[in-house]
């Protein structure tokens, strides 16, 4: 008996050491794939710490072993084939559905103490206040966290668009009285009443996807990021509830470390994380819903024949990458294209905009997908000061961090943001499907400017017919 | 084990700031993984899932909601690790080695 409690303390010990390397490892990029390993091993230690202490006291009924094995097999199914199964270009919705799910869980859990363990034999779970509050806050922050990811997911999936009432005043007057609602709840469940767990469910659900219904598709990397960090406060809730210390360890460590990385987030964007969550979506307040033909006036549209002259007759040609990229799925088309540009003596290169795609690392993960070398994509720092000496800049799908109004326009919404300066340079061609804009909804001043020609067109298609142009022009063949 | 709140609140305090000493400077590129790979830990409430069930004893519906509640942590944390470990893959990937143009 005592040896395994020793046992059990020393795995545990193991497994907070490990995750704790495993966090510490994911922020570099070498040590990044073996520290995800490490955190995987360390969660499966954890698990072997519980089994060891339950074989020590009594042994886990045949019931239970069932139930065990039935829960594991499909939650640990379904994760495998989505996470095998789902396109890259679908990270952050696939991201935000594992984080709800995580939050789910302690959610089932808190409750599951509180329906069926409450008054029953010991009882010695729910009696104190301690226990009662972190099955509240197990119970508010999973919910939350659940139903906000849901939301998270649904939007950047484009299952859900941004209804028109969730921008007015409106929404926080519902987000106020849900929180009410919850707090209600709370204090019922607080003083012993059972009947106050399903007002804070309830009201902590609605209250998840108000607060997520009104942000706008580009901040949502940030939404997730800090729901990520909820998740982790739902854990080490659930922790304080089932009264497991590598629980708390666990939930804590990623609480605080979400936190700071969405932070981090925020910075790039150049965006407090206070106007992001309550500001509304960029671009709705102003102008209405999205911008469209009608407002551009000057544009200089061009074909692929004349893109692929100019592309020829360049020495520097730099590529901006974005989400309309991503969405064609023309990653390994540009590798091509590229490929022949270098072939023919231009110096390409890819500048990568830290929030460029729907999430940061997006276009990284992209590009590194279709074998284009590390060292040629380059962050915005890097690359800003290069622009006015590069002949031709490519914009494939991207809108908002080129948009020069960033930088010019203090009235815009987009004022402050960083963004790359392609306007600088001799030549810019936008390859985008429409006129539509981008996700902020903000026009881009930069298709009217006079050095820059729009592309019509899907990514994919454009890049096939630049691929044949240029090849046709001879570039990349030696002599 | 002994479990006092005193303890926890201090192994809570403890956690907390070691997850935001962990994270110092973090590039960009790497922005996605990890928070796909802190995500992936926050699974972790399987533990309390797990003990959910085992404590259930013979009262079934504990037992279907500790099974689901086990179900979608180990979805979070299978998912999420093996998810995070295909974008890295992409990364370590050896830079291909040229020999033309600076």
């Amino acid at each position: 008996m005592m040896n395994t409690a020793i046992f059990k303390y020393a795995i545990d010990l193991f497994a907070v050491l490990f995750l704790a390397l495993g966090i510490k490892g994911l922020s570099k990029v070498r040590s990044a794939r073996a520290a995800n390993q490490l955190a995987a091993l360390a969660m499966g230690l954890a698990l072997l710490g519980v089994f060891i202490d339950f074989l020590g006291s009594d042994a886990i009924s045949f019931n239970s072993w069932i139930w065990i094995v039935f829960g594991s097999v499909i939650g640990g199914c379904l994760g495998m084939i989505t996470a095998k199964r789902v396109p890259m270009t679908a990270m952050p919705e696939t991201v935000a559905l594992f984080n709800g799910c995580g939050g789910m869980s302690s959610l089932l859990v808190a409750m599951g103490v509180v329906l069926f363990l409450g008054e029953s034999d010991s009882g010695q779970t729910t009696q104190d206040f301690v226990g009662n509050l972190s099955i509240i806050v197990s119970v508010f922050v999973g919910a939350i966290t659940f139903f906000g990811s849901i939301v998270a997911m649904a939007k950047l999936q484009g299952w859900l668009s941004t209804p028109g009432w969730t921008q007015s005043k409106l929404r926080h007057a519902f987000n106020i009285a849900l929180s009410v609602l919850a707090f209600v709840g709370a204090a019922e469940l607080l003083l012993g009443g059972q009947s106050g767990l399903w007002l804070l469910v309830i009201s902590s659900g609605l209250l998840g996807i108000g607060v997520t219904l009104p942000i706008g598709g580009a901040d949502m990397p940030v939404v997730i990021s800090l729901l990520n960090s909820y998740s982790g406060v739902a854990a080490a809730a659930a922790g304080f509830v089932v009264q497991s210390q590598l629980l708390i360890v666990a939930g804590a460590m990623v609480g605080a470390a979400g936190l700071i990385l969405t932070q981090v987030m925020c910075n790039g964007m150049n965006r407090s994380l206070l106007s992001v969550l309550f500001g509304g979506a960029l671009g709705h307040s102003a102008s209405g819903v999205g911008s469209n033909l009608s407002e551009y006036v000057n544009i200089t549209s061009c074909s692929v024949e004349e893109c692929a002259l100019t592309i020829e007759a360049a020495e520097r040609v730099v590529i901006v990458p974005g989400y309309g990229l991503a969405v064609a799925q023309a990653q390994h088309t540009l590798r091509e294209v590229t490929r022949v540009l270098e072939a023919g003596g231009i110096n390409v290169s890819y500048a990568i905009h830290p929030v460029a795609g729907r999430m940061p690392g997006h276009m990284n993960v992209l590009l590194a997908e279709a074998d284009v070398p590390y060292e040629q994509l380059k962050e915005m720092d890097v690359i800003n000061p290069d622009f006015p000496a590069t002949d031709v800049v490519l914009v494939l799908g991207a809108n908002d961090v080129v948009n020069p109004q960033a930088k010019n326009d203090s009235n815009s919404p987009l004022y402050g943001m960083p963004v790359l300066d392609v306007y600088e340079a001799r030549t810019v061609f936008v390859v985008k499907r429409g006129m539509s804009a981008g996700y902020s909804g903000i026009k881009n001043d930069l298709f009217e400017m006079s050095n820059t020609s729009m592309v019509f067109g899907d990514a994919k298609k454009v890049l096939g017919d630049l691929l044949v142009q240029l090849k046709e022009l001879g570039l990349g063949r030696k002599g | 084990m002994e479990f006092s709140h005193t303890e926890a609140l201090w192994v809570l305090l403890l956690g907390s700031l070691l997850g935001f000493e962990l994270i110092g400077k973090v590039p960009p590129t790497l922005h996605t993984p990890l928070m796909s790979g802190a995500n992936a830990i926050s699974g972790i409430t399987m533990l309390a899932a797990l003990s959910l069930i085992i404590k259930a004893q013979d009262n079934l519906p504990l037992l279907v909601l500790g099974s689901i509640s086990l179900g979608f942590a180990l979805f979070n944390v299978i998912g999420g690790f093996l998810v995070t470990d295909r974008m890295l893959a992409m990364f370590s990937r050896k830079p291909i080695r040229k020999q033309d143009n600076r």
